[in-house]
C-alpha cells in the first residue's frame, strides 16, 4: 500500500509524436498525487485518456514520457505482474468450470498462499459480498451481477495489493443491481481501506463512489476535486456541463464598468469576485438548473416545456434564443407561459474563455 | 397507427417467454417498455415487428390482423442497441438505403434524406463514412434510417444503452420531440426507470415475461397497481418493509408507527407491506414520522446525498438534495413522509381507497 504519484506523464500511441501536435497525444502532461487508501475516480467522455491512464498505472502500457511512482518506488518500467495491482474489468472474468470458492481463491493460490489462509480470506470476502451461500456452486450458474461480484471479490481478496483498479465495472449491470453493487463497493472501501481507482464515463458512479474525482478531457486534467467541489464550483465550463444532469446552464454575458455581470440587460450577481484579466475574452455565466428560481423580477423567460420525472420536474425555459433549464421540486408552482427567473448568487459563476473567474 | 396485442404469448420449448399479453398501445404515441434484462422487452418488440410468430394470440395494426404477415410487408422499422450501419457507404447512402429498396426516385431520395438529416443534425456529415464519426452520431444515422421511410411503427431496443452518459442525456431530450409530429407509433425498450420518466408518454412495466401495468408514465410511477410494478419503476430501489396493522395504526418493528391511512383502515389487523420511495425518506425536521437509524453507507454525489441506514431490522435508503454527511456506524435522524407510503397485501396487491 502506498501513495500513487504521476510526474509529467505523457503518452502517445504514435511512433513519432510531435510536441506541438495535441492530436498526437492521448495524455499530455499529468501531475497528480493520490493518498494511500483513498477512493478515486477518473471521469470523462470516450477518448479523454482515462483508460490510457489506468493502463499506465497497471503497467499494461509504458508511458512515452514521465514517471509513475508507488510510494518512493519508481514503477514506470515495471511489468504488470511486478506491480501488485488488482484489476476488475467491464465484463466479468470468471472461470466458469470452477466453483465460486475456487474462483475467489485463484489469485491467492497463484501466489502460493497456504490453504488455511486461503480459506480465511475467501470466507471474509464472500461474507462481505454476500456470496457465502453460493461458495460451493459452479460460477457458470450465476447471474451477471453474481459473476461481476466474483470479479470484484478476486480484486479484493489479496491483502498485499497497492491498489485495486476498476475499469467501468458496472456498465453491463442493470440499474437496480447497479445501485446495490455500487453501495457494496462503497461499503467495501470503508471496510478494507485499500486504494481504489474507478474509471467511468458515468458521473453518478464516479461521484457516489469517490472521495476525489479527476475530470479529464482531451488527455488532460480539467479539474480534480471532491464531488461537492465539482458540483458547486466547476473550474471549467466543461466540468459544469459534464457533471450534473442536466448540466450547468451557460449563458453569454457582459461585464459592465462597475464589474457586474449582465445577461439580457439584467444585472446578475455572481460568486466571482475580481474581474481579473477578462479583457477580450469570451464571457459566460454558469448556473446549475438546481439553482434557478422563479421570482417576481429578474430575467424574463418563456416556459417551453415541463417534464415531470417523478422526484422533480425539468423545466425548459428560453430567453430569446438562449435556453435555460431549471429543476422544480415537488410542490413548486411552474407558470404556464412566461415568468421571471433569478439565480442563486453563491452558485452562479463567471467564466472567461471557459475558465472560472475567481 | 394503433398497435394491439390480443392474448399474445410465446412459448419456446417448455419455457413460457411471454405470458398471454393483451395490450392496446396508444396510437401515434410514445410507448416505453420498462424492465430488467431478460424481462422480455426484446422478445415483445420482435413479436410486434413480426420477426417472431407468437405461439398464441393475434397482433393487429390499425385493426387489421397481421399475425402471419412477414416483417418485410409491415410498415415497421427497428433500431437496435448496437447500432448497425454499412461501413462502406457514406452517411447519405446509409440513410437512403431503405428508400433504394422501395425504388424511390433520385429527387425524392435526396429530399427525404436531406429532411431527416436536418432533423437529426447530420447534414454536415452526409459525405462521411460512419466509422469516422462518434458513437452518438452513428446511432443518429441508425435512427435516421429507421425514420426516413415513414414507418408507421418504430421499435427501438435500448437505442442509447451503448452511448456515453452525456450523449444519452441529449438524445433523450431530443427523441420525444423528434417523434412528436411524425404520427408514427413508437415503442421504446429500456432498463432505466429514469429514462422512461424523461421520455414521458405511456409505459408498460415488464417482469419475467409479463406486462404488469400499462398507462401514462407518471401515473404508473405514482400509482403502481402492485409491488412488482412499483419495484420495476423505481431508481433508486424503493424501500419495501414488512409492517402490520394493529388497531388504527401501521406499525413497523417495535418502535415505529403512524395512523393507518383510509386505504388501509378497512383492513383486518395483520400483516401489510409498506413501500416508500427514497426521496420521501426526508431529512430530520421535515414533515413526517421522526425516526433514528444506524448509518450503513453514505453516498454524496455533490448535488444529493443517498444514505443507507438500518431501522427496525430493515435497511432503508434516504435520498435528499444537497450535502448531508453522516459518519458510518453512527445514529442519524430522518423523517418518513408517510403521506407518500404505498400499502400492499401479502400477495403484493396494492391496497387503495376503493378496496
Amino acid at each position: 500500500m502506498a501513495t500513487i504519484r504521476f510526474e509529467g506523464l505523457h503518452h502517445s500511441y504514435r511512433p513519432a509524436p510531435r510536441d506541438d501536435a495535441d492530436a498526437d497525444w492521448a495524455l499530455r502532461g499529468l501531475d497528480l498525487e493520490w493518498g494511500d487508501g483513498g477512493a478515486f475516480a477518473l471521469l470523462g467522455p470516450s477518448g479523454c485518456g482515462k483508460t490510457t491512464l489506468l493502463n499506465l498505472i497497471s503497467g499494461l502500457l509504458k508511458p512515452t514520457r514521465g514517471r509513475v511512482l508507488f510510494g518512493d518506488d519508481d514503477v514506470t518500467r515495471l511489468e504488470p505482474g511486478e506491480r501488485n495491482i488488482a484489476q476488475v474489468f467491464q465484463f466479468p472474468v470468471v472461470y466458469d468450470t470452477m466453483t465460486v470458492f475456487d474462483n475467489l481463491a485463484f489469485p491467492l493460490r497463484n501466489r502460493g498462499v497456504g490453504e488455511s489462509e486461503v480459506a480465511r480470506r475467501v470466507g471474509e470476502i464472500a461474507a462481505m459480498l454476500d456470496l457465502e451461500p453460493t461458495l460451493g456452486e459452479r460460477a457458470s450458474g450465476l447471474t451477471a451481477d453474481g459473476k461481476q461480484k466474483i470479479s470484484l471479490g478476486r480484486g479484493l481478496v489479496r491483502s498485499d495489493v497497492a491498489a485495486i483498479l476498476f475499469d467501468e465495472p458496472l456498465t453491463v449491470i442493470d440499474p437496480h443491481l447497479k445501485w446495490r453493487l455500487r453501495s457494496k463497493l462503497k461499503e467495501l472501501h470503508q471496510r478494507v481501506g485499500r486504494t481504489m481507482i474507478y474509471v467511468t464515463h458515468d458521473q453518478t458512479e464516479a461521484l457516489t463512489f469517490a472521495e476525489q474525482v479527476v475530470v479529464m478531457l482531451d488527455g488532460q486534467i480539467v479539474q480534480s476535486g471532491t464531488p461537492v467541489e465539482l458540483f458547486e464550483r466547476p473550474h471549467h465550463t466543461f466540468v459544469g456541463h459534464f457533471i450534473g444532469s442536466p448540466g450547468m446552464n451557460l449563458l453569454p454575458c457582459e461585464v459592465d464598468s462597475a464589474g457586474a455581470a449582465r445577461f439580457a440587460g439584467v444585472a446578475v450577481p455572481t460568486a466571482s469576485r475580481g474581474a481579473g484579466s477578462i479583457r477580450g475574452k469570451r464571457l459566460e455565466l454558469g448556473v446549475r438548473p438546481e439553482f434557478v428560481r422563479f421570482s417576481e423580477t429578474g430575467i424574463p423567460v418563456r416556459v417551453e416545456r415541463c417534464s415531470d420525472i417523478g422526484r422533480y420536474r425539468i423545466v425548459d425555459l428560453a430567453h430569446g434564443e438562449h435556453k435555460i433549464k431549471m429543476l422544480a421540486a415537488e410542490g413548486v408552482a411552474v407558470p404556464s407561459e412566461s415568468g421571471h427567473v433569478t439565480f442563486e448568487r453563491h452558485r452562479t459563476q463567471l467564466y472567461a474563455d471557459g475558465w472560472i473567474v475567481e | 397507427m394503433a398497435l394491439e396485442l390480443r392474448d399474445v404469448s410465446l412459448r419456446v420449448g417448455a419455457d413460457l417467454h411471454i405470458h398471454p399479453t393483451t395490450l392496446q398501445l396508444e396510437p401515434r404515441g410514445f410507448n416505453t417498455l420498462l424492465g430488467e434484462t431478460l424481462a422480455g422487452k426484446t422478445t415483445l418488440l420482435r413479436l410486434m415487428a413480426g420477426l417472431v410468430r407468437p405461439t398464441s394470440g393475434a397482433i393487429r395494426y390499425a385493426g387489421r390482423d397481421v399475425t402471419g404477415v412477414p416483417v418485410q410487408q409491415r410498415r415497421v422499422s427497428m433500431v437496435y442497441q448496437q447500432f448497425i450501419n454499412y461501413p462502406n457507404l457514406s452517411v447519405f447512402e446509409n440513410i437512403a438505403s431503405p428508400l433504394r429498396v422501395t425504388g424511390a426516385g433520385a429527387a425524392e431520395v435526396k429530399a427525404r434524406v436531406g429532411r431527416i438529416a436536418e432533423l437529426l443534425r447530420l447534414s454536415p456529415l452526409l459525405e462521411r463514412k460512419p466509422n469516422e464519426l462518434s458513437g452518438g452520431q452513428q446511432q443518429r444515422i441508425a435512427l435516421a434510417r429507421a425514420l426516413v421511410k415513414d414507418a408507421e411503427i418504430v421499435l427501438l431496443d435500448e437505442p442509447l444503452a451503448n452511448l456515453d452518459y452525456k450523449l444519452r442525456e441529449s438524445l433523450r431530450d431530443e427523441l420525444p420531440l423528434l417523434f412528436a409530429d411524425r404520427g408514427c407509433t413508437v415503442v421504446y425498450a429500456t432498463t432505466e426507470p429514469a429514462e422512461a420518466l424523461l421520455l414521458g408518454g405511456q409505459v408498460a412495466t415488464l417482469h419475467e415475461g409479463r406486462v404488469t401495468q400499462y398507462g401514462v408514465c407518471t401515473t404508473v410511477y405514482r400509482e403502481p397497481r402492485d409491488l412488482v410494478s412499483a419495484r420495476v419503476f423505481s431508481d433508486p430501489p424503493i424501500n419495501v418493509v414488512p409492517a402490520r396493522k394493529s388497531g388504527g395504526q401501521i406499525v413497523v418493528g417495535e418502535t415505529v408507527g403512524w395512523p393507518a391511512p383510509p386505504a388501509a383502515r378497512a383492513l383486518p389487523d395483520g400483516e401489510v407491506v409498506v413501500a416508500l420511495r427514497p426521496h420521501h425518506v426526508r431529512l430530520a425536521g421535515q414533515p413526517g414520522v421522526a425516526v433514528r437509524g444506524r448509518v450503513l453507507i453514505c453516498e454524496i454525489s455533490g448535488s444529493e446525498s443517498v444514505v443507507h441506514f438500518a431501522l427496525e431490522g430493515a435497511t432503508w435508503v434516504s435520498q435528499a438534495h444537497g450535502v448531508h454527511s453522516h459518519p458510518v456506524g453512527a445514529d442519524a435522524a430522518f423523517s418518513l413522509d408517510v403521506a407518500h407510503c404505498m400499502y400492499f397485501d401479502a400477495q403484493g396487491r396494492r391496497l387503495t381507497v376503493g378496496d
